[in-house]
């Protein structure tokens, strides 16, 4: 149904809305304590995140019910939260346990409590329809906590819409502009690529064959064959999981060796992880790691390449802003869509769906 | 779970309204600005009784197509304040001054066991959670208790609905709930403190269960409730309350309160729920010739048998079974701060 006070809503909008039914990285695991309770803003819900005497992680409301004070800044006292105002206690399903000065409870006393998942090294939280939140939608990130891969990662305050990071990590030419000092190479706008999807997924597939290692990869491959030289086969498959997390299956192998037809042992192999929580219409946690199949156990290769990452990904960050910055100065200018845009077309029109299932429009409120 | 606790005025129109049992009514709202009201929800109404505007809330039984039909269910009380009269004389067209969907009784989510209590309309406030814990394929089971089958309303509905889950009891098939055997089994079950019990209805029996729950030691926050504060342990009838620092006395008709006909006497005093619960309009009582009903959920039980303060929101005097064949009103005298 259309209606006069809807605005009209293209295919790529600027500010996209987000899904509150889904789960979404509100922390790394080890950023919520018992100690002090960690004030993280997800999908427009304010939230107080700590772990309550059996280590379990909790998501409450971040303000008291009584005058609204933030919870965050109040004490964790083993399975309760303290309100740093006037003492009111709440369990981890925000029920009020205690009040000051009177013998009973109120009992509408009560802050919104919020599913919480631990997995991948994360904290995933549900501010959705709680009724709806099934841990076995929590996005496959399994590299991050799995055996057979190493790394680690960091989390960018990023000051722009989800969506225009979801629109970054799911077209790669950009690499050949913004990180030509590392990553970026012309082949990549040059390269043929695939687009599939489903209902949750899109997958976006490119390969670049018999072509010179960029800095950062020429760096990898030596770390595994001391002394490399030589032309590579070049991979980049993104592959999406709704509402917002982006691995990104890259790597090079000695060209010629069988890496497109399956083959990547003579290669090296990484996964960037990437998952987005939208904060505001606005601002986004950008959650990412790197992680790889080779050299496992040394930190020195692990560090270097979380800084590697770090600075290529500072320059994403500065762009991204930027872009923020132009799009909100230029209020009644339209996106255009590229042919390379069409991963991210299918991203949104995934995120569209879930958006008209909770009856909300594809676009934020300006 | 979602606490919405935002309010705001708007219009409301009736769209329907028909009998569901013996003095219950069903109206159907139609607000100005639809928002769903989730299980646990009322509304506030803003009536005009006798010349005062007076607030009344109504749980809403059912929520559809995004809060654009609201369902309440209304029982005639026998001690209307007025308000249930008001709403029992609605018609289809007539418009109301309603908030949107308000929520201070909140289903949880996660609990092993629920356990939902029905006293009588009490049952408003219930039915959308049940329906809610059906979906989720949760464990729960409903207890009704009414005085009469033909007064309990959405009786049939329910058990068709809930089945072996609902039990039934009515006082005048004698078949009565046990309090005790009630919180005893959920004390006695594995999952005891992970069972959540959430209750509706008159005074006494929300009263008998938190005694009951104390007294089996049960966690406190476990045991949800939701009271207007309209029913108590006897009868509403007429009182007078002194007020010897001001030199006065002032009557308290049967369907008012006593925090209204306070208000309405040029009596200035201070309150915030109106349903019993917060404490704001706490006075202190320095004699009382009757009983005090004091029909509040702030006062513990020690406190209150103490009769050392009320909460002039909800709290009456009532002759009760104390002075038999006095034909002298009931009368509290308070301290006013």
């Amino acid at each position: 149904m259309t209606t006069l006070d809807s605005p009209p809503v293209t295919a790529a909008s600027k500010i996209f809305n987000f899904p509150r039914n889904a789960w979404y990285v509100a922390a790394w695991d080890h950023e919520v304590t018992a100690k002090q309770p960690l004030a993280r803003t997800v999908a427009d819900r304010p939230l107080a995140l700590w772990r309550n005497s059996d280590g379990r992680a909790v998501a409450l409301a971040d303000a008291c019910w009584h005058r609204l004070a933030p919870l965050s800044k109040g004490k964790v006292l083993g399975d309760e939260i303290q309100c740093p105002y006037h003492g009111l206690r709440y369990n981890s399903a925000g029920r009020c346990t205690g009040m000051p000065a009177q013998e009973t409870i109120n009992p509408s006393a009560i802050v919104p409590s919020y599913p919480v998942v631990e997995r991948y090294r994360y904290v995933w939280v549900w501010v959705g329809d709680p009724d709806l939140a099934d841990p076995d939608t929590v996005p496959d990130m399994q590299q991050m906590d799995s055996p057979e891969w190493a790394g680690d990662g960091e989390t960018i305050y990023a000051p722009c819409n989800y969506q225009l990071l979801l629109d970054n990590l799911m077209d790669l030419t950009h690499e050949e502009f913004v990180h030509s000092s590392s990553i970026g190479q012309d082949e990549l706008s040059e390269a043929e690529f695939e687009v599939s999807h489903d209902d949750r997924h899109v997958t976006v597939t490119r390969w670049m064959r018999d072509i010179d290692a960029p800095p950062f990869w020429l760096k990898n491959m030596r770390d595994r064959f001391p002394g490399f030289d030589g032309k590579v086969d070049r991979w980049q498959i993104i592959h999406f999981e709704a509402p917002s997390t982006i691995r990104i299956d890259v790597g090079v192998a000695k060209a010629g060796t069988g890496a497109p037809e399956g083959d990547r042992s003579q290669g090296v192999n990484g996964f960037v992880m990437n998952t987005i929580t939208p904060e505001t219409a606005r601002t986004s946690h950008y959650f990412w790691a790197f992680m790889r199949n080779y050299r496992l156990d040394s930190q020195t290769i692990t560090t270097q390449l979380r800084q590697g990452v770090h600075g290529v990904f500072g320059e994403d960050e500065e762009m991204l802003a930027a872009q923020q910055q132009a799009i909100d100065a230029n209020p009644d200018h339209e996106f255009y869509s590229l042919n390379i845009d069409a991963g991210g077309m299918w991203v949104r029109r995934i995120l569209d769906r879930m958006l008209q299932a909770e009856g909300l429009p594809a676009a934020a409120a300006k | 779970m979602a606490v919405n606790t935002q309010t705001w005025w708007q219009k409301g129109r009736v769209a329907e309204c028909d009998e569901l049992a013996e003095g219950v009514r069903r109206i159907v709202l139609c607000p100005d600005r639809p928002v769903h009201a989730a299980p646990g929800t009322h509304v506030d109404l803003r009536l005009d009784l006798d010349g005062h505007a007076r607030k009344r809330s109504y749980s809403v039984v059912r929520s559809e197509d995004g809060g654009r039909r609201l369902t309440l269910g209304v029982q005639l009380a026998p001690t209307s304040r007025g308000g249930s009269r008001h709403m029992h004389g609605l018609e289809v067209g007539d418009v109301v001054e309603m908030t949107g969907p308000v929520q201070s009784f909140p289903l949880g989510v996660g609990a092993d066991r629920y356990v939902l209590v029905a006293g009588g309309i009490g049952i408003t406030a219930l039915v959308a959670m049940a329906e809610t814990l059906r979906r989720r394929g949760a464990d729960y089971t409903l207890v009704l208790a009414g005085r009469s089958r033909r007064v309990m309303a959405y009786l049939d509905h329910l058990v068709d609905t809930h089945g072996d889950r609902v039990r039934v009891f009515v006082d005048d098939e004698d078949v009565r709930l046990d309090v005790e055997s009630l919180v005893g089994e959920v004390a006695g079950s594995p999952a005891a403190t992970r069972t959540e019990m959430y209750m509706c209805g008159p005074i006494r029996l929300m009263d008998a269960i938190r005694r009951a729950w104390a007294a089996h030691d049960l966690p406190e926050p476990n045991l949800r409730f939701e009271t207007f504060g309209s029913s108590g342990a006897w009868a509403a009838e007429d009182f007078v309350v002194h007020l010897p620092q001001l030199d006065r006395s002032v009557h308290v008709s049967r369907d008012s309160s006593m925090l209204d006909a306070l208000e309405d006497a040029g009596v200035e005093v201070m309150w915030d729920c109106r349903k019993g619960e917060c404490g704001i309009c706490q006075v202190k009582v320095l004699d009382v010739s009757g009983r005090i009903d004091h029909r509040d959920v702030f006062l513990s039980q020690q406190q209150k048998e103490a009769y050392a303060s009320l909460c002039l929101c909800v709290a009456r005097a009532a002759r009760g079974d104390s002075e038999s064949g006095s034909a002298d009103p009931a009368a509290v005298t308070l301290h006013l701060p």
